[in-house]
């Protein structure tokens, strides 16, 4: 049986993690081939990694930067961050990222994803949503990394997004993100039972009780966290061994 | 041990190469008849359609190159399903050198078409499953799968069970990505490389 993945997302900037960690044990703590490789071991399901670098001359540090984790990291990774051109995926795909992430590119320019899927099929083609909840209780989009508010909803655009080629949707609550107080049940529900493409859960992760929380309640297919992982507030097998007592499946 | 990459137009070569660097192995990826006639192993890698796959190698007659391999052969997920009879794929016959039917997935609540994700295999049944636990985890990107049959050796459930790794005579196939599925995968590449 398909199992729940856990996936740590690692921030980018000029091919190095930007929050730190507290790994003891790694050399280079701001090196992501070094991080990834060992959350690959420790059982990780996928990685994400995503690029806040800002100048498009440091972009070619990413392409590189892929071709390094995927010659040391044997488990599949999704790239994302500024893309916004069937040539950056090609670029990324061709030197051995599995999937790409897009988010405002796609959304000011919808054929973007129709392009990506038609070329390199759906399966490599991840939107993701960044969200909030306002006073009227609906989720809309924002776009620039939460910086930028539209009108449109996040249920509207995730329907059509799919309808365009997107083979999964990686959703952000903005409400949530770095409150360590739990995902967002109600709209990761939403998705899951509305989209025919699998939804990665991602923001409020902060106990392993709040991924259970997200799998049982929501039985969203993969669930997403940075920090907590990086500062080892929450180990990956200490989580997966909690889950599986908890009747969730996970890869051992 | 000389082991060549076929190459064609369906993608994730980059990825398999390091994975056999990972174990060790150096790969040459090539399109060369006499190259790939001259290999000890040869792997046959892919991602991508059926139908724009099978055109490209029959319009380079890639095709009967690879029909006429007598080396161990190991086909990896559109690779795999391209060794079979038919592709539900976009109606497309394929090389038929393993009798098997290649179907698309049923949609269904709990299975998303294609699945994307780890699954386990159980009923491991060759050499290239040496040191490989029954239920071990592999990673799955597909929607389409092969018809379990005489040739299965190994089998995996999607709402339906299918042939999540197949063989004939020379010629192995796995449905899974190998090259993405941990310290599993190695395993299975190490096994292949030793057939």
């Amino acid at each position: 049986m398909l199992t729940k993945r856990i996936i740590p997302c690692l921030d980018i900037k000029d091919g190095r993690t930007v929050k730190g960690t507290n790994f003891v044990d790694l050399r280079d703590a701001g090196d992501p081939v070094e991080l990834g490789a060992l959350y690959a071991k420790q059982g990780a399901d996928e990685l994400v990694f995503l690029d806040i670098t800002a100048t498009v001359e440091k972009r070619k540090t990413l392409v590189e930067l892929v071709r390094r984790i995927a010659m040391h990291v044997n488990i599949p990774f999704t790239v994302g961050g500024g893309i916004s051109s069937v040539a950056d995926v090609n670029a990324l795909l061709e030197n051995g990222a599995d999937k790409i992430s897009v988010n405002t590119a796609a959304f000011k320019n919808p054929q973007l994803i129709t392009a990506l899927a038609n070329e390199f099929g759906s399966q490599c083609v991840v939107l993701a949503i960044d969200t909030k909840k306002e006073e009227d209780g609906e989720w809309y989009v924002y776009l620039n990394g939460g910086r930028t508010k539209t009108d449109t909803k996040a249920m509207t655009w995730a329907a059509q997004s799919v309808e365009l080629g997107a083979g999964e949707i990686l959703l952000t609550s903005m409400n949530h993100d770095g409150t360590k107080q739990g995902f967002a049940l109600d709209i990761t529900k939403a998705m899951v039972e509305n989209l025919p493409v699998p939804v990665i859960a991602s923001g409020g992760g902060g106990t392993m009780a709040h991924f259970k929380d997200v799998f049982e309640k929501t039985n969203v297919d993969a669930a997403l966290a940075a920090s907590i992982f990086h500062f080892n507030e929450i180990c990956i097998p200490d989580l997966k061994a909690y889950l599986e007592i908890n009747n969730i499946l996970v890869r051992k | 041990m000389n082991t060549v990459i076929i190459k064609y137009n369906a993608g994730n070569i980059q990825s398999v190469l390091f994975a056999l660097e990972r174990i060790g192995v150096q790969a040459e990826v090539t399109d060369e008849k006499e190259r790939i006639l001259r290999a000890d192993k040869v792997i046959f890698p892919g991602v991508g359609e059926a139908s724009s796959a099978m055109k490209y190698l029959k319009e380079r007659k890639l095709d009967e190159v690879i029909k006429g391999l007598k080396q161990p052969v190991l086909g990896i997920c559109l690779g795999m399903q391209l060794l079979c009879k038919h592709s539900e794929e976009n109606d497309t016959d394929c090389l038929g050198i393993v009798p098997v039917k290649v179907k698309k997935f049923p949609a269904g609540k709990d299975c998303k078409v294609p699945q994307i994700g780890w699954n386990n295999i159980y009923g491991l049944k060759s050499p290239l499953f040496k040191e490989v636990p029954s239920n071990s985890y592999i990673y799955n990107v597909h929607g389409y799968y092969a018809e379990k049959s005489d040739h299965t050796i190994a089998t995996c459930n999607y709402g339906v069970e299918y042939a999540a790794a197949i063989v004939k005579d020379n010629f192995y196939g796995v449905q899974f990505h190998t090259e993405k599925s941990s310290v599993v995968g190695e395993q299975i590449l190490k096994n292949f490389i030793e057939l």
